[in-house]
């Protein structure tokens, strides 16, 4: 480095008032704290692809295939819900893929915005307020949970689990889920000073049990029913549950089909005012 | 740029006050910034300027008093101010993962300014920081001076009214701190108000016009670096040395010599209008320090005068 104290000045200045609206950042605040998540994730796009599309391969190989024949065979084709084991497996992966993929865009980018980075503070600076913030790093990552669930759809759809038709409406059912859990996932993360192994523990103790019994590879009323709690509470369940209904007409209970959307939106009320409540509280201190 | 009051009031603080819980931060202090001023803050840690910088910034509500900048309340009207001002916080919080020019142009972004107006620019923000040659490096590859410099371009992507510097040089190298403070020099010419804090005299001295010493949350003193001097300190200081152990002890010997004496562990202070006569005056009743040195009194002098504190605790 030199000292370099002979350049022109070159800048053009014609004050903020002039080039500025307010008003544009006050409308559109969400949207450009978007663009600029998603400028971020399209630096790992080809992660991203590799394991939105490899997870799902693997996945349908060694569990719907190598499982379901296993299954079949043990209980004759057909047996669970009249359809074959993989499309009965298809809506329960599907919420995971949704679960997961906004899951990745709100726990690390958070502390990275208040911690790592400290980012959302330099958003803060400008007319972005805080719940902007909170909107538009949960429009990212809905970005990204629609985008994951529908390249699994695509694994899906090639391995013949479940049709076309059903793409939409299984689509929409994965990312509500994705929504209700990633709006509380984005308070807590915002909550917590530093790591120190707490989103380890998350997966460990919440994430992987919300897998294992909420209904994914069994209905949930095969399970003993001091277990099914962790059913009834869980997003995972709930989607799939909502999912097999509404894509090869497992039977339900009208009543049902709104309990399962209403704890999606319930979840996004708490997580949205939630994290609208700690983001303010730690962007202004 | 020289005081002129009839310019503009860009800030004007009355009464305003700032408490957490029963710790008063910022305890009922005035004062007004006016267009094309460079306005600095001083002050130990701890003293309130970092708080009062987040209520200017209008990112902090106040707890007290009033509170215009740009002619509007903070507490009503944030995002309308922050889209006017510029700031360059205390660390630095640009994004690791993207590139130099990403940077200046999601910032761009979130003022709604267009891609078109940004990508003219960014070309000049990255002359100005000179950083034309690392446009495309990601910032975590930047050493300190390039992150300072790309924080401070940043921070005038939107021309702001306002610029506000958080200690823009601590933890430089020399070198680094003359670009930035020619880089600053640059945009006093341009007119754009500036506040700046900072721990360091010299800085204050080179770059600010009018400087408000801070402490505990209230303004110690208030006026150019000439008149603070003037005000607060002799014409000249001599510093003699008689070894660590002995200073307090001689300084019960020279009580008399010069206006004031200031003991610090390692050295004693005197003031004086005539440094050498002053020294004169202690050879004369026998003693005879290992070091002496007649120099110019500072801005370090009123700091150390109004805070009893030399560098910051």
């Amino acid at each position: 480095m030199s000292l370099n104290i002979s350049t022109e000045n070159k800048m053009t200045w014609t004050g903020a008032k002039a080039i500025v609206d307010p008003q544009l950042s006050i409308r559109r605040g969400a949207i450009y704290v978007a663009e600029n998540r998603i400028r971020n994730m399209l630096k790992w796009w080809s992660s991203i692809i590799a394991f939105g599309l490899g997870n799902p391969t693997l996945y349908l190989l060694s569990i719907g295939i190598g499982i379901g024949s296993l299954v079949d065979k043990s209980l004759g084709a057909n047996a669970i819900d009249h359809v074959s084991y993989l499309t009965f497996l298809a809506p329960a992966l599907l919420a995971t893929a949704g679960i997961q993929g906004a899951m990745d865009e709100v726990t690390w980018p958070t502390l990275e915005g208040f911690v790592w980075d400290r980012t959302f503070f330099s958003m803060n600076a400008t007319a972005i307020s805080s719940n902007q913030i909170v909107n538009g790093v949960m429009l990212a990552a809905m970005a990204r949970c629609v985008l994951q669930v529908f390249m699994y759809e695509l694994c899906l759809l090639a391995f013949g689990a479940i049709s076309i038709q059903s793409i939409p409406i299984l689509l929409l059912v994965s990312s509500s889920a994705g929504l209700g859990f990633s709006s509380i996932m984005l308070a807590f993360s915002a909550s917590i000073k530093d790591d120190d192994g707490i989103f380890a523990l998350v997966g460990r103790f919440i994430i992987t049990p919300m897998f294992m019994f909420s209904g994914t590879f069994y209905p949930i009323t095969s399970l003993p029913i001091y277990f099914q709690w962790i059913g009834w509470i869980s997003p995972q369940w709930h989607a799939t549950n909502l999912g097999r209904a509404l894509s090869y007409g497992m039977p339900i209970e009208p009543w049902l089909l709104i309990i399962h959307w209403s704890v999606f939106l319930i979840m996004a009320i708490i997580g949205f005012s939630w994290a609208h409540r700690v983001f303010s509280r730690r962007l202004s201190a | 740029m020289a005081k002129n009051t009839d310019a503009e009031a860009m800030i004007v603080a009355t009464n305003l006050s700032k408490t957490y819980g029963d710790f008063k931060a910022v305890d009922g202090i005035n004062f007004t910034v006016r267009k094309g001023e460079s306005f600095g803050l001083l002050g130990p840690n701890g003293a309130g300027k970092s708080t009062t910088m987040k209520m200017i910034a209008a990112t902090s509500q106040r707890t007290g008093g009033d509170l215009l900048i740009l002619g509007k309340d903070p507490n009503k009207s944030g995002p309308e101010i922050r889209a006017h001002l510029g700031v360059v916080p205390q660390q630095d919080n640009l994004d690791r993962e993207l590139k130099v020019w990403e940077n200046l142009m999601i910032y761009g972004r979130y003022f709604g300014l267009s891609r078109k107006f940004l990508k003219g620019k960014i070309e000049e923000l990255l002359e100005f920081a000179q950083l034309v040659e690392k446009r495309n490096n990601k910032t975590e590859e930047l050493s300190g001076g390039m992150k300072r410099r790309l924080t401070i371009a940043r921070g005038l992507v939107n021309e702001p009214e306002i610029l506000m510097l958080d200690e823009p040089t601590t933890g430089l190298d020399p070198q680094a701190r003359h670009i930035l403070w020619d880089r600053l020099f640059r945009l006093k010419e341009l007119g754009v108000t500036l506040v700046i804090t900072t721990h360091y005299m010299d800085e204050a001295e080179q770059l600010c016009d009018r400087l408000m010493v801070m402490d505990k949350g209230k303004i110690m003193a208030e006026g150019s670096p000439a008149e603070l001097i003037k005000k607060y300190s002799s014409k000249e200081v001599l510093e003699v040395r008689f070894g660590s152990d002995n200073n307090a002890l001689v300084a019960e010997q020279i009580a008399g010599i010069g206006e004031r004496l200031e003991i610090l562990p390692d050295r004693i202070l005197v003031y004086a209008e005539n440094g050498e006569k002053a020294l004169e005056e202690i050879v004369k009743k026998g003693l005879h320090p290992v070091t002496s040195l007649v120099r110019r009194s500072s801005l370090e002098d009123v700091f150390l005068r109004l805070t009893g504190r030399t560098l910051v605790d």
